[in-house]
């Protein structure tokens, strides 16, 4: 029984992976906060306020839901653009792993490699991780709990991140729709953004076109 | 914080795969791995070792698997020949040499099969850079290693120091006691290795000639079923090429030569390596029945081993039962990843703790001393190597020694 709690950082100049802990991901049906599994329900409530606390939220689409594969994903990619339109949240891709040299430019990308730079550079305090390979989101989760203060929601279509602050596993259209849903209610009820006034870019064919 | 992974319910999460319930080339049912083993009736069945791997592979749907000669594999590597040629492998050929059999088990687990080889001794010393990179490269290969000797004076008998050289490869490591053991960790470790959340090699060794070489009942579910195919979208990576854009990413400079961060790049990689190790403990806990079995495990006196060291033990045990001395047992069925709370928690009674294994380092003894308050209640022996049995005597001898009890004659190790 682990009592490890994942946790904002930053933590350490090399944190643990949270499962060499003890923790445990969620079974189907559920979801892990702070590595304390609980109702699948009860996270979507508190993922919803943190976004709207936060004064730069932002999802980070990995390839997985960037590109059209299946029809599906182009659902899924369409729920996002929702969700990044209902909370607001900005939109930074993490188009590829690859190293990104000479530099990254950090107002458009984000690489599992060094992904605190895009943290650090843009002052994101919460974010989202969907559609991007288990393995990559694994090592980036890590790399920004240890050297930065954002707060990390996975929205992970496999088993989960226990090296997330919040995870969400087997991660679909419905559960996006679900999260974008209680961000409206809440709003509804007089919770209010605080996120500060950003303007969406746009990204063209050879690079990002000023918004 | 977190809930206990329950035995009881002895299932994992069922296959979803497109292809379950549907029919292969050899008209074999692809069967999720629960119904295999719980709800299909089993046949016992007399084999050796080498002829249950090639049972389990014919169930296995493996893909692709790899063969060299390395006694004392060689006749299962042969076997499963056979099955290629009867058609239940897609592809199956010889290497040019050991490490050359994992580079090609690698190329053939990235391009999406399922995969499997044998090897041993010194086939596993010699292929071994391959093994760390098998699991940085978060490829669920299963390769059986047939423990025997891998020093000079050559050996060809059996003797398990080769595992401890897997133990920080970042595979799953587990040990089987016999020829049954076998049969359930080949098909059960696919299942579990290739787990999106775990997806790493594993090495399902055995006590070579002792389990490959001798016959045993085993109880083998029917030939017309099979294990679901490995399914190439779980993968927590995408395909790596190691040469192409846009991934190239193993060549590339962040891992060979940059700033500090590529570092913590790297390290943050190997820990996700191990992490992976860890999530295993989920899957394999309800389809081992546990990390460890114990027997009697409130007595003062104890046997914590695996392999065939547990076998001889429970003769052993059998025969100080005979004299009056109440002796415990723990059958450590997983090395990596390491049962650590199971082993404090089974121990906790011990006065006495004693390591029987078939190598000269004692690498088990020093496992478990590392995970266990008040170590020095271990004693690390009885220790054989190089072919060497272990003669059950042996271990009564050395619990009575150590005890303080009156020993019979010394016992010929000739």
């Amino acid at each position: 029984m682990s009592n490890y709690e994942v946790k904002a950082g930053p933590e350490a100049f090399l944190p643990p992976a949270a499962a060499t802990m003890g923790n445990v991901l969620p079974d189907p049906g559920e979801a892990h906060i702070g590595g304390k599994l609980v109702p699948e329900d009860d996270a979507y409530d508190l993922a919803a306020r943190k976004i709207l606390a936060a004064k730069v939220p932002t999802i980070f689409p990995g390839p997985l839901v960037l590109w059209k594969w299946t029809d599906h994903v182009a659902e899924k990619a369409k729920a996002l653009r929702e969700l990044a339109v209902e909370a607001p949240m900005r939109l930074i891709p993490m188009a590829d792993y690859r190293p990104k040299y000479p530099k990254i430019i950090q107002e458009y990308e984000i690489n599992p490699n060094h992904p605190n730079l895009t943290i650090w550079h843009n002052k994101i305090d919460v974010c989202i991780f969907i559609g991007v390979h288990c393995h990559m989101a694994n090592l980036s989760l890590k790399i920004i709990r240890g050297g930065t203060s954002c707060y990390t929601i996975a929205m992970c279509a496999m088993a989960g991140h226990e090296d997330a602050c919040l995870s969400f596993r087997d991660a679909d259209l419905n559960m996006i729709q679900k999260l974008t849903a209680k961000i409206k209610k809440l709003k509804s009820e007089g919770v209010e953004s605080q996120a500060e006034p950003f303007t969406q870019f746009v990204m063209g064919p050879s690079g990002p076109l000023t918004p | 914080m977190n809930k206990q992974v329950e035995t009881s319910d002895r299932k994992i999460i069922a296959s979803k795969h497109v292809k379950l319930g549907q029919k292969n080339q050899k008209g074999q049912t692809y069967t999720d791995v629960n119904d295999i083993f719980y709800k299909a009736k089993q046949t016992p069945s007399f084999l050796t070792g080498s002829e249950v791997i090639r049972a389990a592979i014919k169930i296995a749907s493996v893909g692709t698997s790899v063969a060299y000669p390395i006694t004392p594999q060689s006749e299962a590597a042969a076997l499963i020949g056979e099955l290629y040629s009867e058609g239940y492998l897609d592809e199956y050929f010889r290497g040019e040499s050991e490490f050359a059999v994992m580079g090609q088990c690698a190329g053939a687990a990235f391009g999406g099969h399922r995969v499997f080889t044998t090897t041993a001794g010194p086939g596993t010393l010699r292929a071994m850079e391959n093994f760390p990179m098998w699991a940085g490269s978060r490829l669920p290969i299963q390769v059986c290693v047939t423990c025997r000797g891998i020093n000079s004076p050559l050996s060809i008998q059996p003797d398990t120091l080769e595992m401890h050289y897997l133990l920080e490869t970042g595979m799953l490591v587990w040990h089987a006691e016999t020829a049954q053991d076998l049969f359930d960790f080949i098909l059960k470790g696919f299942i579990v290795a290739e787990q999106p959340d775990v997806h790493v090699p594993i090495a399902t060794c055995c006590d070579g000639f002792f389990v490959t070489h001798t016959k045993d009942t085993v109880e083998l579910p029917p030939d017309d079923i099979c294990l679901t195919p490995y399914d190439p979208y779980r993968n927590p990576q995408p395909v790596m090429d190691m040469e192409t854009a846009p991934i190239r990413m193993m060549r590339d400079p962040f891992v060979m030569k940059s700033n500090y961060i590529s570092y913590a790049t790297h390290a943050s990689w190997q820990q996700e390596i191990k992490a992976a190790v860890e999530r295993s403990r989920k899957h394999t806990i309800p389809l081992l029945d546990g990390l460890i079995d114990e027997h009697n495990t409130d007595r003062e006196i104890l046997v914590v081993s695996s392999g065939t060291a547990v076998s001889q033990s429970r003769e052993a045990i059998r025969l100080l039962e005979q004299e009056g001395i109440k002796v415990g047992l723990v059958k450590i069925k997983t090395i990596r990843p390491f049962p650590y709370e199971e082993v404090r928690q089974a121990t906790k009674k011990a006065k006495h703790i004693f390591v029987p294994e078939f190598n000269v380092g004692g690498w088990l003894a020093r496992e478990i001393k590392a995970c266990i308050p008040d170590n020095e209640r271990v004693y690390a022996g009885p220790h054989v190597a190089g072919g060497m049995t272990m003669p059950s005597e042996v271990i009564v001898d050395e619990i009575k020694k150590h005890l303080g009890m009156e020993t019979a004659e010394a016992v010929s190790l000739g």
